[in-house]
Parts: structure tokens; sequence; C-alpha cells
């Protein structure tokens, strides 16, 4: 790999993160408003036009304060939890493709996305969505407090229950479009056809859409599966020790974790950042110039758009969960129908029906 | 056949509270801004009292204390003194030399305009009463006779009368200590320091 290629890929790879950076604190104002217009309220407009300058003004008040850790912590975990769950909720936007074609940046032709396109984006993207759960368990054990430790428990057993639906649900697309780079799986669907028509593969596999909603919920510790930090229940869960920039890192990580559950979802079921009726986007052409790219992203983040407001409603809505119904739901019920989905699959593909 | 039935509830639940909330959120919000939109109140809401002058601009208050007495509060204080015809205040023989609400006491409960034999004293319906000190909360008889006051940039009442600056709070205002103490003294005295 040449130098210039490297600094590069660290250029875009630095923006980029930088740029997610940004949509999460906008990602919070949008979040708080939200909920507020399901609420028949207004939430926070006072600052700067439409209350748009409130997350600048709750990350001022979060740097602050004291960077406080209470004596009984386990003070190296206690520090590095929170920036491990910022991390790896960060890594997981490795994989994922932002584009269809490259991206062609002044003759630099490069993946669309923060990292090279990766044979095994899946898995990795998986493994890092997962290792998320790390410093939340880590976070909550090395707090040495009752909350922080059932909250981090919680947490442990809620990730292993759901992390094995989340992969199963995802499993059929893998197997129909025989790839684990997440850039094919984005455009697999064009190889599977009913008549004429190539649907996305939430019409395939709309039972694993359902599971895999249900459990990047779980995964992104959103209500109504929010059981590690249950505010009624653990007054904060595993974050309860936590303060200022090291809380702040907890919920950063939070929604990066909901932007890459987000990000995986559309790719694997919203056919990522492919326009329907539109087969070719770099055939759009004026002044010049082929969209193809910037329509590609505008697809991609438009589908992520609806992926987080579907979670906000659902947040507004739905109760939490009792803890065992949590537990009967995701081995009972998501876990059995993942695999029979998995198995109807594996029918369709071995027999090749609707292949092109 | 109990799975299938139990998950069907569920998803028409959860699509019946889903829509719930939708509707929701596309519907008008309730929420008043407050600072700028001012919650109109009821005519006949009790807020702070007004102090109220006949035509000619005497005042109405003879200064009989039967508002203080109704006060269940006990928060209203009245000295009275006479009209002389030099001195001519209200339109009786006597007049309300000292006329003070503790608003910071007053229940709002509307007595003492129950009480008066003149409609001398209404409750009005300014309610932005809040203040950064104690002692302003008590409200003397111009601040009663003025119109509702102006605010500041905080919200807060602007005083017609400044006072002496105290950075303690105090049972008593400061301009009364003095007299309450000289009073006590002088009970004291009477009294031969032995109970009442």
């Amino acid at each position: 790999m040449e130098l210039t290629e490297i600094i590069g890929l660290f250029l875009k790879a630095f923006l980029i993160g930088n740029l997610i950076m940004l949509v999460f604190a906008l990602m919070t104002w949008i979040e708080r408003r939200l909920l507020s217009f399901f609420q028949y309220r207004l939430g926070p407009n006072r600052v700067g036009p439409f209350g748009l300058l409130q997350p600048i003004a709750d990350l001022l008040k979060l740097i602050r304060k004291e960077n406080f850790q209470p004596d009984s912590v386990s003070s190296l975990m206690h520090l590095l939890a929170p920036l491990a769950t910022l991390f790896f909720a960060l890594a997981a936007f490795a994989v994922v493709p932002f584009g269809i074609s490259d991206w062609n940046i002044f003759g630099w032709h490069t993946a669309p996305g923060m990292a090279p396109d990766l044979d095994v984006g899946v898995l990795f993207a998986i493994a890092m969505s997962g290792l998320g759960g790390y410093g939340v368990i880590v976070g909550g054990w090395a707090s040495n407090s009752k909350y922080a430790l059932l909250g981090a428990l919680r947490a442990c057993a809620q990730l292993i229950s759901y992390e094995v639906s989340l992969t199963l649900s995802i499993l059929p697309i893998i197997m129909m479009t025989n790839s684990l780079s997440m850039s094919e799986i984005a455009t697999g669907h064009i190889g599977w056809e009913i008549g004429s028509w190539h649907p996305w593969f939430i019409v395939w596999a709309p039972a694993g859409f359902v599971i895999f909603l249900l459990s990047a919920l779980a995964e992104a510790n959103r209500a109504p599966f929010d059981h590690a930090e249950a505010e009624q229940e653990l007054v904060g869960g595993f974050h309860t020790e936590f303060g200022g920039l090291r809380y702040a890192a907890f919920a950063n990580a939070e929604y990066l974790h909901l932007f890459a559950i987000s990000a995986i979802g559309v790719t694997f079921f919203l056919g990522g950042p492919t326009i329907p009726f539109l087969s070719d986007p770099n055939s759009v052409e004026f002044w010049g110039l082929s969209w193809g790219a910037l329509l590609g992203l505008t697809s991609f983040l438009v589908k992520m758009a609806m992926f987080l407001f579907l979670f906000i409603w659902i947040r507004a809505t739905v109760p939490r969960l009792r803890y065992d119904r949590l537990m009967r739901l995701g081995w009972k019920a998501l876990l059995p129908i993942a695999t029979v989905q998995v198995l109807v699959t594996a029918l369709l593909v071995s027999q090749g029906w609707g292949k092109v | 056949m109990r799975p299938i039935t139990g998950t069907a509830r569920g998803i028409k639940n959860t699509g019946v509270g889903l829509s719930t909330t939708l509707r929701s959120f596309l519907g008008r919000n309730i929420t008043e801004q407050y600072p700028e939109v001012k919650h109109a109140v009821m005519p006949r809401f009790r807020g702070r009292h007004k102090l109220h002058l006949h035509a000619n601009g005497l005042e109405k208050c003879v200064g009989c204390s039967l508002c203080a007495a109704a006060c269940p509060a006990d928060c209203i204080r009245v000295v009275a003194a006479e009209n002389t015809d030099e001195h001519r205040v209200s339109a009786g023989e006597r007049y309300a030399q000292v006329y003070e609400i503790n608003m910071s006491r007053c229940i709002f409960c509307g007595y003492c305009e129950m009480a008066c034999p003149f409609d001398a004293i209404t409750l009005g319906n300014d309610w932005e009463l809040a203040d950064l000190n104690r002692d302003q909360m008590v409200y003397t008889k111009d601040m009663l006779l003025a119109d509702p006051p102006i605010k500041d940039a905080y919200g807060m009442n602007r005083r017609a009368v400044t006072r002496p600056e105290r950075d303690f709070d105090s049972a008593l205002p400061v301009w009364l200590e003095e007299t309450v103490s000289r009073e006590a003294a002088q009970r004291r005295a009477t009294d031969g320091g032995g109970k009442r």
C-alpha cells in the first residue's frame, strides 16, 4: 500500500468518523424533539434556532463537570470502559457501505465507507457490535456498585440472547447473496427476482426483518429493551457511577451503536445505497458530473433516518418489558422463528427459486 | 394454538399503540411558550392585591384593619392615621399610613376583599409574583396602589421603592426590625419580665 493511499484512507476515516460524531450530536436533539412531539410537547427549542444548539450546550455542561471517580471503583477499567464502548461502536462503521460503486475523490478511487471493503465485513460489523457490550459489562462491573453490576449483568444476558437471533435473522440474506462483504450484500438483491422485479431482501425475509428490528433494539440497549440502564429500577444501570465526559462517552456509544445497527439493517434489508427503479445511479448526469455517489449516499442516509425514526417511535410507544419476558421473547419466539426462516431460505437457495 | 393467538394479539396491540402515538405525533402540541405567551387567567382569578382610589383621587381604604383581622395567614399589616384638612388621603376619618401585604405568606383566599367595607382592596389577575429576596415579597402601599409592576429582564418585579440590600434573610423587613425590637423592649419593661 502506498503512503499516499494510507494517508488518504486515514483522512477519509477521520472525516467520516467526525461526521458521524456530528450526526450523533444532532441525533440527541432530534430524538428529544421527536419524543416531545409524540407527547404533545415541544422539546428543547430555546438554544439557537429551533434549539439546534442544544447538543453544544449539553456538551459544554458535561465538559465542565468534574471528572469524578468514586473511591471503590477499579480505576483503570472505570476509565477504559466508556472509551472501549465508544471505540467498538465507531469501529462497526468501518465496513458500512455508504455508496454502490467506488467513490471517486479527485481521481482517487476508494471504497464507499470508512475502511477498504472487507471480504468479511458482516462478521466484522457483528463482532464490533457485540464487543460494544464489553464496555457496558466492564463498566458496570468496575463500578463496584449494586445497581451498576445488575445493569451490567442484564446487559450481558441480553446481549447473549439477542446476538444469536440478530445473526440468525440476517443469515438468510448471507445465504442468498453467497457473500460476507457488506457492499456485495447491499446490491445482492439484483441477483434475485420475483417476476421481473428485484425487491429488497425485506420482501424475501420479512420475518427476518422483524426479528432483526427487535434484536437491534436489544443490541443497542434501546427502549423497550433498555434493561441495562433502566432508570426506574437501577438508577442509571451500568453508567450509574459515571459522570461528565465518561457518561457522555457511554451516551455517545449508545447512539453510535444505534446508527451502526441501523446501517447494517439498511444494508441487509433495504438494499443499502441502491435506489428503487434506478438500476444505475451513475447514469444520472447533469452539469457534466455523475451524481451516482451522492445519490447512493443520500439513499442510504434516508433509509437510515427511517430506521432511526422507527426506533424513536417505538421508544415513545412501548413500555419496557419485564425481564423474564425479554428472555422468553428472545429464546422462545425470535430464535425458533429465525431458525425456520433460515431453513426456508436454505430450501429456496438450494432449489434456485427466484435466482436470476 | 395459544402461542399463535398470543403473538397475533401482541402484534395487534403494538400496532394500536404505535398508531396512537403517531396520531399524537401528528397532532398539535399543547405547550405554552411561557415568557413569550402568558396564560390568560379567568376574570375572577385571585392574584396580586390592588388598592383602589375614588374617582376624585382619594384612597378608598380608611385604615379600619378589618382585612388584617380577616386574614387567615396574618399577612396584612395596617397602621392607621387621622386625616386632617391639610393632609387628606382617604375619604373617611382615618387613612392607612402603612398598608403592607406579605406576599410570601398570603394564600390568596380573598377574605380581605370580602371583609373590606369600602371595596378598597381586591385581588387582581397579576400572578407573576416570584422574586429573588424574601424582603421584597412585602408589598407596600404605593406598590399595591400602582398597577401591576413592570418586569425586568428576569421577570422580577421592578421596585418602585428601593430598600437597603441585605445579604441574609430575615423574618422581618429591615425597616421593621428597629420598631419591633423597640416595641418588644417596651413590652418587656411594662410586663416586668414576667410571662403573660
